[in-house]
């Protein structure tokens, strides 16, 4: 498939109008509040869009795709386990102390409850993680545009070798975030983010649509796959016997509780989103609004990846129920080509092999794949767009939470406390263009790994697992100290570290994927490795913090109005109709997110 | 100046759904369902409530951002 003059246009126009949103909101950019919080003047439903749309960059739209097809439908636990509990959680509980306290970014609340080194080790790590991921976001999105091979015809004629379209794709894609981010800073990531949202929806729904019609519907799904595929429950009491390779309690607690509430509830990259929001009731709505809408994303970039490995070979069923490692799917698929291929070494370009010699899948194509086989001209410029959507909301989320960070956190923190509004609105600026800088840099780190997903579950588990017990017993414990949050802190970001080092998945090479230092326990997949990583993780960070803060001196009370829960009035009843009560949405959600489980179980 | 996020949203989906509605009337489409024009008018509809919406607020001076 190739693109047509209609497939160009509809990306041109789209780029056209995402580069003028990032003029239009750069009128109303005067101040340092203007582009690192948006004015705080965006209503709820802008916000709620901008929150989903935020998180979802190539992790989610390739990641997600890819994840289906390697361990089924048991992927959406990502969304009704591992999403939608925390932000029911953020919205109704953290939201009044992160917006009520008035702090300009996630770190900066790390500041006012603790103290200065807690904050500075936050927001280093912090700004770690956002340039890895954008970097994972920009090289998913500079392969495909290798895979789709557009560019290699003209760049035949100019005689570039095709290894140049990668850096190309990366450095085109990173030009276009810079100069919306640039001019509307946070109202231009976030206006844009809407836009994305719109038609990463036009262009995931047909697909999912067109593919089903193919393999038979969900009913023909079920009979090719089979149910280790398309019952998300099923064989969940043992790590042996589903194809996650965890059991229910590293998934609960894994998922469910340490990385979903360390994402969703601390990440500012996500919290940013609401805190621009114009009022506290519409900060709390964000994130309800947000899972009202995201629950019911696995059918449109889950479903995907499952019709996409029903149309590349039928798994054999005897190994279908064993932790997913290629290995069944992969033989078959070597003998038909299908929609996912077999990963390739790009060095020697031959097929790459897990540990016990199986060729392994390229997942991450699995989704792309399927979009270039059914889409004709017209429909594939509008998912390629939705695509590259996709990609730029990803990116421009996790830069848009580098610069403020940046500004606030570190460099008037550290580097130059008293300088005006304007001067920080100029290192802001500055910031963006060396945060894209940077993450151009990570995008080339991304290609050592098979599965996206489990890249950013790694570094998830990393930074985000331990500083969810910080802000938990920041926010609800009255007693946390500075030092016990710090050294908390601390000990959970070495002890996630320790944990990769000393244990592997099994199959996999020790290196990247863990062992390091030792192999003393091996894991039935990389996820079970990931989950237990960030519970480790998470553990050591409350226990910590629990510990140190009791041998050290509380906080004066009164300087903890605002910012821990029994230390702050309660928020009265929400003036509107019912629906708009953050309590009421929250219970609804989490009610129907119940339903979707058990009717997929 | 207000700005309503509602107006870019709308008329990229109405240039979009016309570009892909006319592709599904006049290019080549594979067998079955004919996507291009069943999409590309529902993409029309979508950017027309949205500048609807956006039109009929900012006449009533209504919700804008």
């Amino acid at each position: 498939m190739h693109m047509g003059a209609v497939d160009w246009g509809i990306l041109a126009l789209y780029l056209a109008f995402v580069l003028a949103i990032g003029v239009l909101a750069a009128r109303r950019t005067k101040s340092g509040t203007d582009f690192f919080l948006a004015g705080r003047s965006i209503p709820a439903w802008v916000c709620g869009l901008a929150f989903i749309s935020a998180n979802l960059g190539a992790q989610e739209v390739i990641g997600m795709g890819a994840s289906g097809a390697k361990y089924g439908i048991a992927t959406a636990h990502f969304y009704w386990v591992g999403a939608i509990p925390a932000m029911v959680f953020v919205g109704v509980f953290m939201m009044p102390f992160y917006y009520g306290s008035k702090a300009r970014s996630a770190p900066e609340y790390l500041r006012m409850r603790f103290d200065e080194k807690t904050r500075t080790l936050n927001a280093l790590t912090f700004a770690l993680m956002t340039i890895i991921s954008s970097g994972v976001s920009m090289y998913a999105m500079a392969k495909l545009i290798q895979t789709l091979h557009v560019f290699d015809v003209p760049f035949e004629r100019l005689g570039l070798p095709q290894a140049w379209i990668f850096h190309l794709a990366i450095l085109t894609s990173a030009a276009v975030v810079l100069i919306y981010i640039y001019m509307g800073g946070l109202r231009g990531a976030i206006y844009n983010e809407v836009l994305q949202f719109f038609l990463i929806v036009a262009g995931f729904a047909p697909l999912v649509w067109l593919g089903l019609r193919q393999v038979g519907g969900w009913h023909g799904l079920q009979t090719t796959l089979g149910p280790s595929y398309t019952q998300a429950w099923a064989g969940m009491a043992h790590a042996s016997t589903n194809r996650l390779g965890v059991d229910w309690f590293g998934l609960v607690m894994g998922l469910g509780f340490v990385l979903s509430f360390g994402y969703w509830c601390t990440d500012f990259l996500i919290v940013q989103r609401a805190m621009a929001a114009d009022s506290m009731t519409s900060a709390r709505r964000t994130p309800l609004i947000a899972a009202s809408v995201k629950m019911f994303f696995p059918f449109l970039v889950i479903l995907p990846g499952l019709i996409a490995l029903a149309l590349t070979a039928a798994p054999d069923r005897p190994g279908a129920h064993a932790p997913a490692s290629a290995g069944a799917v992969a033989t078959i698929a070597h003998h038909e080509p299908g929609v996912i291929p077999i990963k390739m070494d790009s060095s020697t370009g031959k097929p790459m092999l897990d540990a016990k010699g199986h060729p392994q899948l390229d997942y991450d194509l699995a989704t792309p794949n399927l979009l270039l086989r059914y889409f004709p001209t017209g429909m594939l410029g509008v998912g390629l767009t939705a695509l590259l959507a996709s990609f730029m909301s990803g990116m421009a989320g996790n830069v848009t939470a580098f610069n403020t960070v940046w500004t606030y956190d570190i460099y008037q923190a550290h580097i130059r406390p008293q300088a005006s509004d304007e001067h920080y609105l100029m290192v802001g600026r500055l910031a963006t263009a060396i945060g894209i800088l940077l993450s151009v840099a990570s995008a080339y780190l991304a290609s050592q790994f098979n599965n996206i997903m489990d890249l950013i579950q790694l570094i998830m588990a990393f930074v985000n697992a331990p500083v969810f017990a910080t802000f938990l017993l920041g926010m609800f414990w009255k007693r946390t100290t500075g030092h016990g949050a710090f050294v908390g802190l601390a000990t959970g970001t070495i002890v996630a570290a320790l944990h990769h080092g000393l244990t592997l998945p099994v199959d996999a090479l020790v290196g990247a994927k863990g062992g390091w230092i030792a192999v003393l326990h091996s894991y039935p997949s990389e996820m079970a490795q990931n989950f237990w990583t960030a519970i480790w993780a998470w553990s050591a960070c409350f226990f910590t913090t629990i510990a140190v803060s009791l041998v050290t001196r509380p906080h004066d009370e009164a300087q903890l109005a605002g910012l821990v829960y029994s230390l702050t009035p309660k928020i009265g009843g929400d003036k509107g109709p019912w629906y708009g009560n953050p309590v009421i949405l929250g219970a609804i959600v989490l009610t129907v997110t119940v339903i979707l489980n058990i009717i997929f179980r | 100046m207000t700005f309503d996020i509602r107006w870019p949203i709308g008329l990229l989906f109405l240039a979009i759904g016309a570009l892909v509605a006319a592709a599904g009337l006049f290019g080549v489409q594979p067998a079955g369902p004919n996507i291009d024009l069943d999409w590309g008018g529902i993409m029309i509809l979508f950017g027309a409530a949205m500048v609807l919406l956006a039109a009929l607020a900012r006449r009533s001076g209504g919700p804008t951002s």
